[in-house]
């Protein structure tokens, strides 16, 4: 009550202050007066006092000189006085800063007191569902810029009582309380259970909010609920009659819930397969409705409702908007991928489409088939002559790019395949990279099929990519056909004629890591955006993710089963997407442009990619790179002409093995865990630069990952780092480098080698490290068309797992193991447990020996593991340790003894968080 | 939560704008502008809106956009909604919400809205509670208070608002008690070129006009309410009693409000009241077509449909039309290129019928989109779905209440594939 009687207060300020007595002219000694009246002992005087003073500041008057007797004001538990009071320190501060500090210290008073907090938290309890409401809405907004205060903390009794006022406050209420909820992890399926029973009948609220956030709720406790319950079904049922009403609300609104639905039928598919009918698209849609009902249609159709589908699709395409037209086509198209048995209905009504002529439904149209063929390869060649009719009205790089690949994968079945492939080569230059990439591996499959009409068109598309193009990623594919058809044409034919890997069916399928935390971000800004929160809400919440919980009780293995039965399948491993991977490229399946743009290689750097390729026939071939028409005209005949010295074929194989671990290996460091980047640096400290990162240990060398964001307005360039004394000395081992500015909003992810020769003192807690970084701010003003920079250093504070100082040599040997593990004194030891890990004695081996602890010796004595470990710290120190297992009990015993044992808390750290990744 | 509020009209006129907390430069509207040009048609405006630091979140209703501005991680339904209930509150007070009465009535407009809205947090949205606040103007009022000075909010803080019933104020008092309650039902429907149904469903609700004395509690009742699967409620139903009983118990809001909400499914058959025989081409020779539509009657359960309407989009190339229409007036706007046929009255003896020639742009191609046809139409004292009302009781007052329950049908977004 006290929450709504203030609102009452402010009220009546409100409606007083318009009174105009305040406002009476000046008698003399008028401040003398008003003093003595502030420091009267009555509350009421007290106010009206301040009251008279706000009213002379307001006119104009100088009232100043009563600032401290003010400011003694400050210090009451009477709200509306308070707030009189920062009315006037506010227009003093200003123009009497001097005199604002004094009252500075009053306000830290006023934080420190933590009472105020302690009261909303009361409120929770409050017997007025209103008061209940205002204050989580309270608590949620602090906890929203202080993310690491665990102001709400849900218990069961808390539960209840925000329950109870679920169904009696207001709408906006009630928004709070269920957002509030979404929050909180039930003990087991019961009470989650109790919980969904009681939000329920939110689903049948007036306000739509109110029901996304109850299907929030539901859709994030019913994770809990065993599917074999009764009531699990009934829940399912019941959340897709709100869901479809909230499609016949304003188009707005059906936006932000459309948006979610394409997460919930991602989800859980099983709640919306009966109402396809309602995404039916209604000519009068606002476009961004249109778009979104379309998606998930696709995302419904099976095998039960394909006719129908179709039958709305054909619709759809002859509509007025382009765009939506245009994704109706696409809508097509992925209907026979994803459900095999309409495929020959989906080929027959794009071949209708096609008869339309209409330019964009056109090439929209073989842009699909084009994925129909490689989904089914082989069944639908005879629709390729009336492709072929459309050739010249296609005007559009991806379309041009899908017709070329069509003819180059089946060039032996279409009797001008060359004829129709020059007459692109003719305008080779004009064409975008897609396409000419595209020409390039259709010519050589084409020439591959038909040697001997084709050698001249196929030199000419070579010496064209790798001769007259500035596109390295044209220039590269051009030199490996090229060393592929000269070395050794039959593996040319195994590599490029290779069978293709098939296309899955769902290729925008949200991953599903992402789609659990967007299920419990449901009715938010990332719902709508299909993007986790932290890539893009400023400043708050921080780095929170949420999670889905598992249920309790059946195994997860239960589910996948359950998903694959029901959803689309989980795509086998020999399943590829169709945006197409590192294998596609080289089998030239990726039709999509590249989305990393290359800088242009200096030629120096091409020969030194090359010797990744060909190792040796750099030296036979180097003289020729530069493309004399001899090489030309040796293609044909290559291998005749190879030294059998050089080994031909496997080679070029192992070369194009690197070429392959190169793309597929960067980033990804082999064997040791390396955790997450956290924030190190939060903006708010840095002026805008946040800093996080992360520590790993790379075949000996100790990196410092690093990823800079300006958070800032400002450019920042010229970045340096220097680390205090630490421990064990770390130090960075050459300058950071990073080379071009930072722009707003813009990251930085940069990797800094460290080394442990610097300076040694010793940290708590031990593995503590503090750096200083600098940062220089340039500010660019307009007026003066002139740029000002000034200098920022901040000081950050990170820990580091020790596992980075553990060195590769650390193997003890196991007689001198047994002699340094007696030697060592029994009060050195140290007894830890690592509760609740699922790994067998080899596994968790192996996953140790990745971060340098090795296993000397294992025994097994009644069931249970001990594995004798060594591990050396770079300083020297060498840690012993044994690992106790048991195949019955999930928890290990780990005994550390250590000559320094304060390392041993650090070591268990490292196993901890080694065995649990 | 909410932070600024910028009403800005269909050319692009930022009339109005209301900060809760600090004020944020107008020049962050330049976003929307940007998007409202890209959208093309003001429909077409995409509700969420990112700028590097704010999020835009808009509707547009009575052609005016109203343009939100938000900061934080905020749930944007929940603005949505709130910006609907402060277009129904205009609409609520002035009758319309337009530019101009919004503008006419600025002060109230400020006054409602720092009411709605307390520090970016809704406070008090129901129209009861805003109403004894600040009380809707009337030319009396107005002139009474340019006269005096005395300004139109209320002195008292509601006692409802904070009551466990805040959409009730207490002491309510009439001379005449009355209850009356309208069925509306609207037909969702696409049906194709042959007539058969594609989709439809229905989309209903129960609009209440209550004016009864004191604290009464309603009990509403129906013949055969399992036809209702798929309910929303107004916060005054009792849930609990809804799932046990299938009956409404409601302590009602005074005066007007929508008690509920109701959607019977595309899976049920829903009942097409009309049928239409249409016909349009375009000759490949010669910039002409030929339009021929047919209305008739269909499932009516015995009642005259009333107020039909039919309107088509034509394509852009369409000039201009010669039609005859046998009941009727039509009229083609070749501007919006709307063609629009009132027909009124549907007489199952002499089916109306428009037919006539259309004259193209000479040279352009043959229209490649085909048009759809909008229908509307009304239908009295009929629900479609067979919704009946059994009664309903009073209990806590003693007074006898008038009561009265209407029903009428009407199209929604009704098309017909031509």
């Amino acid at each position: 009550m006290e929450w709504a009687s203030q609102l009452c207060e402010n009220r009546g300020l409100g409606s007083k202050m318009t009174d105009s007595k305040y406002f009476t002219t000046t008698k003399k000694g008028e401040i003398f007066e008003l003093k003595a009246e502030l420091n009267s002992d009555k509350k009421e005087k007290k106010k009206e006092a301040v009251k008279k003073v706000i009213a002379s500041m307001t006119v104009g008057k100088d009232v100043s000189a009563l600032f401290p007797d003010v400011v003694n004001c400050m210090q009451t538990d009477n709200l509306e006085l308070k707030k009189l009071v920062y009315l006037y320190l506010m227009n003093y501060a200003k123009s009497q800063p001097d005199m604002a500090i004094m009252a500075v210290n009053t306000f830290v008073k006023l934080v420190e007191d933590q009472g105020f907090l302690d009261t909303l938290k009361d409120l929770i309890s409050d017997s007025n569902p209103m008061v209940v409401a205002n204050a989580v809405a309270a608590l949620s907004e602090i906890a929203e810029s202080h993310p690491n205060s665990n102001l709400l903390d849900l218990n069961p009794q808390t539960i209840n009582k925000l329950l109870t006022a679920l169904n009696e406050c207001t709408e906006w209420g009630q928004i709070f309380i269920l957002d509030c909820l979404a929050n909180y992890t039930p003990r087991d399926d019961r009470e989650s259970q109790s919980i969904c029973e009681r939000v329920t009948p939110r689903l049948s609220h007036a306000n739509s909010a109110v029901v996304l956030s109850a299907v929030k709720v539901l859709m994030k406790f019913m994770e809990m609920l065993p599917k074999d319950l009764d009531y699990y079904g009934t829940l399912l049922k019941k959340l897709a009659p709100p869901l479809v009403t909230l499609l016949s609300a304003e188009p707005e609104l059906q936006y932000v819930a459309l948006r979610n639905i394409n997460l919930i039928v991602q989800k859980r598919p099983e709640i919306l397969k009966h109402e396809m009918k309602v995404f039916f698209v209604k000519y009068n849609d606002p476009i961004y409705v249109k778009l979104e009902k379309l998606d998930i249609m696709i995302r419904l159709a099976s095998q039960a409702n394909i006719a129908q589908v179709l039958a709305e699709l054909k619709e759809y395409a002859t509509e007025v908007d382009v765009d939506f037209v245009r994704k109706a086509v696409r809508a097509i198209g992925r209907c026979a991928i994803k459900v095999e048995q309409s495929a020959e209905r989906c080929v027959s009504t794009l071949l209708d489409l096609i008869q339309t002529k209409v330019n964009y439904v056109v090439q929209e149209a073989i842009v699909v088939i084009k994925d129909i063929f490689r989904k089914y390869p082989n069944k639908y060649e005879s629709v390729i002559a009336t492709l072929c009719e459309n050739l010249d009205s296609l005007d559009e790089p991806e379309a041009r790019a899908a017709m070329i690949w069509i003819v180059g994968e089946y060039a032996e079945r279409i009797d001008n395949a060359d004829e129709l492939l020059e007459s692109f080569l003719e305008g080779f230059h004009d064409e975008s990279t897609q396409v000419q990439l595209q020409l390039l591996t259709a010519i050589v499959k084409l020439f591959l099929k038909k040697p001997t009409e084709t050698q001249e068109l196929v030199q000419q598309v070579l010496s064209l990519a790798t001769q007259d193009s500035d596109n390295p990623d044209l220039r590269d594919r051009g030199y490996i056909y090229w060393r592929l058809l000269s070395t050794d044409p039959v593996a040319a034919k195994e590599v490029v004629l290779a069978e293709k890997p098939l296309i899955s069916e769902e290729t925008d399928l949200i991953e599903p890591t992402l789609l659990e935390e967007l299920i419990c971000h449901i009715g938010t800004l990332a719902s709508v955006y299909h993007k986790p929160p932290s890539a893009f809400v400023e400043g708050s919440r921080g780095v929170q993710h949420k999670r889905l919980h598992a249920r309790a009780g059946s195994g997860e293995s239960a589910e996948n089963t359950d998903v694959g039965q029901t959803g689309p399948s989980e795509a086998p491993s020999a399943v590829i997407p169709s945006q197409g991977d590192l294998l596609g490229d080289l089998l030239n399946l990726d039709l999509a442009p590249p989305t990393t743009t290359i800088p242009s290689v200096q030629p120096t750097m091409q020969m030194g990619a090359m010797d990744l390729l060909g190792g040796g026939l750099d030296g036979l071939l180097g003289g020729d790179l530069g493309g004399s028409p001899s090489m030309g005209a040796g293609l044909g005949v290559a291998p005749a002409a190879m030294p059998a010295t050089l080994g031909g074929a496997p080679a070029v194989g192992g070369g194009l093995g690197d070429l392959f671990d190169l793309g597929g290996g960067v980033g990804m460091p082999s064997g040791s865990y390396v955790s997450p980047k956290t924030v190190w640096l939060p903006a708010m400290k840095a002026k805008g630069l946040e800093i996080s990162g992360t520590f790993a240990r790379r075949s000996g060398v100790i990196q410092m990952d690093l990823s800079l964001t300006n958070k800032a307005m400002s450019v920042m360039v010229d970045f340096a780092i220097q680390f205090n004394k630490n421990s064990f000395g770390l130090a960075p081992a050459g300058p950071l480098q990073i080379l071009t500015p930072l722009s707003p909003n813009q990251t930085i992810d940069v990797s800094l080698p460290l080394s442990t020769v610097g300076p040694i003192m010793k940290m708590e807690p031990l593995n503590n490290l503090q750096f200083t970084h600098r940062q220089i701010h340039v500010h660019a003003t307009q007026e003066l068309n002139a740029t000002f920079e000034n200098t920022q250093r901040d000081r950050g504070n990170c820990q580091y797992p020790l596992s980075l100082l553990f060195v590769e040599d650390g193997k003890m040997d196991r007689q001198v193991f047994l002699a340094t593990w007696k030697d060592i004194p029994s009060e050195n030891e140290s007894q830890f447990q690592i509760k609740d890990i699922h790994l067998n004695s080899d596994a968790a081996t192996n996953k140790l020996q990745g971060i340098n602890i090795f296993t000397i010796a294992k025994r097994t004595v009644e069931g249970q593991d001990m594995l004798y470990q060594s591990v050396k710290l770079t300083n020297g120190i060498w840690v012993l340790a044994e690992l106790r297992m048991q195949t019955v009990n999930p928890n290990y015993m780990l005994s550390v003894k250590c000559r320094a044992p304060e390392v041993s808390q650090f070591v268990y750290q490292c196993y901890e968080l080694v065995l649990r990744n | 939560m909410i932070h600024s509020l910028f009403l800005i009209n269909n050319v692009g006129d930022l009339f109005l704008e209301k900060h809760w907390k600090s004020v944020i430069s107008r020049s962050v509207c330049d976003y929307f502008f940007e998007a409202r040009e890209k959208a093309v048609e003001p429909e077409n405006v995409p509700p969420v809106i990112h700028t590097p630091h704010h999020y835009l979140i808009n509707i547009y209703r009575e052609k005016i956009f109203f343009v939100s501005v938000i900061q934080t991680e905020v749930p944007p339904l929940f603005v949505i909604e709130f910006l609907h209930q402060v277009a129904e509150t205009f609409q609520d007070y002035f009758g319309e919400c337009s530019e101009t009465t919004i503008n006419d009535n600025v002060v109230i407009v400020y006054e409602l809205l720092e009411e709605m809205l307390d520090n970016g947090f809704p406070l008090a949205t129901e129209s009861n509670i805003l109403k004894e606040l600040i009380r809707p103007p009337t030319t009396l009022r107005s002139m009474v208070n340019t006269i005096t000075g005395i300004s139109n909010i209320g002195q008292t803080l509601p006692a409802g608002q904070l009551s466990s019933i805040p959409w009730r104020r207490a002491g309510v008092k009439y001379s005449n008690n009355e209850a009356y309650f309208d069925v509306v039902e609207e037909i969702d429907a696409i049906l194709d070129k042959s007539g058969s149904t594609v989709f439809a469903e229905i989309q209903g609700g129960i609009d209440a006009c209550v004016k009864l004395s004191g604290m009464p509690d309603l009990t509403l009742s129906f013949m055969n309410p399992r036809l209702l699967d798929d309910v929303s409620f107004h916060p005054c139903v009792r849930y609990k009693r809804w799932e046990s009983e299938k009956v409404i118990s409601f302590i009602p809001p005074d005066g007007n409000f929508q008690l509920m909400s109701y959607h019977v499914s595309a899976q049920n058959l829903v009942a097409i009241p009309v049928y239409v025989k249409q016909n349009i081409s375009f000759f490949e020779s010669g910039p002409s077509g030929r339009l021929d539509i047919t209305v008739g009657p269909k499932q009516t359960m015995g009642k005259t449909v009333e107020c039909v309407v039919v309107t088509i989009h034509m394509p852009k190339v369409v000039l201009s039309a010669n039609l005859n229409a046998t009941q009727g007036t039509y009229n083609y706007d070749p501007v919006t290129k709307v063609l629009m046929w009132d027909i009124g009255k549907l007489n199952p003896q002499k089916l109306p019928n428009l037919k006539g020639s259309l004259s193209l742009q000479s040279g352009a191609p043959k229209p490649e989109e085909i048009p759809n046809l909008n229908i509307d139409l009304k239908i009295q004292q009929l629900a479609i779905s067979g919704l009946k009302v059994n009664q309903l009781e009073m209990f806590g007052e003693k007074y006898k209440p008038f009561k009265g329950v209407k029903y009428v049908t009407k199209a929604g977004k009704f098309q017909v594939r031509m």
